[in-house]
């Protein structure tokens, strides 16, 4: 019988559970990298919580969340310069926002704002993708355009465990490496797709190791250690970046939270399981530990940190529920870039039913 | 001008507009060494190159996929689905992700794409080749629907659809690509999107159609007109946008209507047309309106596509009943 071993995947990791790992390996990071990646998983975490929590008073629409994943997240975005692209899914809100999103322009997503899914001018990144594995395809086209105009940004395609089963995914994989294009597959492996485990999802061990039938390199990376995922990454897109084509990066990590707020996983999991990460893998506190060791964190910055971000996230909540969140009229001129007549007769409609007046 | 086949004029089409914007580029199974399967892309890889010109992988998901990707990062690629009836492998990327690429990013984006594919019956394809499948895009909102019916207009209408800024579905009667030569100017010219063409005009009924069924449908009217029935016949040329205007004109003037299209009957586009015009001109109709179209079977096998098909006889019968009333 075919026996997987015949695949090795170690995986790479630089920082265990316990915030330890090879000195000489963690010398690479400056304090300064290192407090900034801390920041950006910590006020993750709380903005994560705080959306679950006003999910639950009724304040914004259903959501979800992201909790322990945010090392796969922010470790991999921080790895990508500005111009890069990235295409994410519903759960990559952290990466978004580290990529430059503004968080009012989440709160409108989640509010479902007429205007939510609209990505800033200045911004490479894709609006959220809902049909699973689809934005595969798009970074691999996106990227395929970059290296045939000679440029060098770099596409990041972010999904799921679930999303590897579906034939977009193997479409993109195969076309990127057809093409030698600089896109870089960064799968979650957050370990479920709703309530399916990945061994039920797929028969081969690491997902990192698809990639070898598509003539890529794919590498299994502890994701819920920062500093590993940034480096597999920053490797990735470097040689992406060299014109050294794709890549498919699994980062083996855990969904503390439900799938979304319309979502009970304590029917499919265990209650010890997730605590068990929670405690034992959280990635945060590896981090946090390392900062400790070097005297870059404290309790009272810890502290003054959770404060400053929950002050930032009352006020984009804020701003977003002072914005205006546009009307039914206005859906209409987003379909064609000149409506037709047909479809301005309905606007004109809407438009009269909004002003009150009685529709002839 | 010279006289052109429909096939020559889309490839005439596609070179020229090549040769006029560096963003345009070709890609899909079999056209670049190939030319295509039915030579639409002959020469094109000869002339452009092959960082223009791209032989896929064999998938037409990654086909529509990759190509939205090309077009949000400054590409308008001309996308080949080499027959309409493997276009359920792509539904997903045309029908949800080029269509609603717009919408999704209130703007933010849009999707340049054309996506050319042959279809249509009458030529003895294998299974899955000749299904005309275009009231599955009249159904999402933000593609185009395109559907010429001759060489001239082929050639102006993709031209229009390569320079639009939104996804637009192409779709090619196969069985028209040599039918007939006509005159097509060498030089590239636009015919607007939206815009239907009378095609004879006439006073006692109007004949609504597209794509594959006009040719058969004009002939048709010349037939009739010596047996004493004035028939206009109007050639949508696009689905959308729809040309409604046209349609009640002519209505408005006839008072009888009859829609043929190769599609199946239930929920086929002549559906919508007959529900636009109770809209907008029932009263000014005198006979119900009539449809032949294909049968709701799934596309059959060649020895019985004839008789499946919208053909004279059917098309004579129908006539026929809405001039008894
Ligand atoms: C094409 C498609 N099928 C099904 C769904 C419903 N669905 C939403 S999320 C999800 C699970 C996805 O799991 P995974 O890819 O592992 O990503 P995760 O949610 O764990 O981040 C499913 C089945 C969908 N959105 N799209």
């Amino acid at each position: 019988m075919f026996d997987q071993n015949q695949l090795p995947f170690d995986m790479v990791q630089l920082l265990d559970e316990n915030g330890n790992g090879d000195e000489e390996a963690l010398q690479q990071f400056s304090d300064e990298f290192l407090v900034t990646l801390y920041k950006w998983m910590r006020k993750a975490r709380v903005i994560d919580e705080r959306l679950l929590k006003m999910q639950r008073q009724g304040r914004i629409g259903t959501y979800a969340p992201f909790s322990g994943q945010e090392a796969a997240q922010i470790g991999s975005v921080l790895a990508l310069e500005k111009e890069d692209w990235i295409f994410p899914s519903y759960r990559e809100i952290a990466a978004c926002l580290a990529h430059g999103l503004p968080l009012t322009q989440i709160f409108h997503y989640v509010r479902g704002h007429v205007l939510g899914g609209r990505t800033p001018e200045h911004l490479n990144i894709f609006p959220i993708q809902i049909i699973i594995g689809a934005q595969t395809l798009h970074a691999t086209g996106c990227a395929w355009a970059a290296k045939l105009k000679g440029e060098k940004q770099v596409s990041v395609c972010y999904f799921g465990d679930g999303a590897t089963s579906e034939g977009d995914f193997h479409e993109a994989m195969n076309f990127a490496s057809v093409y030698q294009v600089p896109v870089i597959f960064f799968c979650q492996n957050n370990q479920y797709a709703i309530s399916v485990p990945v061994h039920k999802q797929t028969a081969s061990w690491t997902i990192a190791q698809k990639a070898i039938a598509y003539g890529m390199k794919g590498v299994l990376v502890d994701g819920n250690d920062a500093l590993a995922v940034y480096k597999t990454m920053k490797e990735a897109v470097d040689s992406a970046r060299n014109g050294e084509g794709p890549m498919l990066i699994e980062a083996l990590t855990y969904r503390l939270g439900p799938h979304t707020t319309s979502d009970d996983p304590t029917k499919y999991r265990s209650a010890e399981e997730a605590e068990q990460w929670r405690r034992k893998k959280d990635p945060l506190h590896r981090l946090r530990v390392l900062l400790e060791k070097r005297g870059l964190w404290t309790e009272e910055k810890e502290e003054a940190w959770v404060a400053q971000a929950n002050d930032e996230i009352t006020a984009a909540y804020e701003e977003a529920v002072a914005a205006e969140t546009g009307s039914i009229v206005d859906v209409f001129d987003y379909v064609y870039g000149k409506p037709s007549k047909l479809l301005q007769e309905q606007q004109q409609e809407a438009a009269r039913r909004k002003q009150g007046k009685e529709v002839k | 001008m010279a006289e052109k086949t429909m096939i020559q004029a889309i490839n005439e089409a596609m070179r020229q507009e090549m040769e006029r914007d560096e963003r345009v580029i070709v890609l899909g199974e079999d056209v670049g060494k190939n030319g295509g399967v039915f030579r639409a892309t002959d020469g094109l890889l000869e002339q452009f190159g092959d960082r223009r010109v791209f032989d896929t992988p064999l998938a037409e998901s990654g086909i529509i996929g990759t190509s939205i990707g090309l077009a949000v990062n400054g590409f308008r690629p001309i996308a080949e689905i080499q027959f309409l009836g493997f276009v359920y492998q792509a539904m997903d990327q045309l029908a949800a992700q080029a269509a609603r690429l717009r919408f999704r990013s209130a703007g933010r984006f849009t999707c340049p794409l054309v996506v050319r594919s042959p279809y249509g019956g009458g030529v003895r394809t294998p299974e899955l080749h000749s299904d005309a499948l275009e009231a599955l895009f009249t159904h999402s909102p933000g593609l185009k629907i395109v559907m010429p019916s001759n060489a001239y207009d082929a050639k102006g209408l993709l031209i229009s659809a390569i320079r639009d800024e939104d996804p637009v579905l192409f779709l090619e009667p196969m069985k028209l690509y040599r039918a007939l030569r006509m005159e097509v100017p060498d030089e590239p010219y636009e015919i607007p999107l939206g815009k239907a063409r009378v095609v004879k005009e006439g006073e006692d009924v109007t004949i609504i159609s597209w794509g594959a069924a006009v040719p058969l449908v004009a002939k048709l009217a010349v037939e009739m007109k010596s047996k004493g029935i004035d028939a206009e016949v109007i050639d949508l040329r696009c689905l959308q946008p729809l040309d409604i205007d046209t349609i009640v004109e002519s209505v408005e003037k006839t008072g009888r209507v009859m829609i043929v299209h190769e599609a199946v009957k239930t929920n086929g586009f002549g559906a919508e047309i007959a529900a636009l015009i109770s809209e907008r001109a029932l009263f000014t109709l005198s006979a119900p309106i009539v449809r032949v179209t294909g049968y709701d079977t799934p596309y059959p096998v060649p020895s019985v596509e004839d008789d499946w098909l919208p053909n004279a006889a059917r098309i004579f019968e129908g006539v026929q009943m809405l001039m008894r009333y």
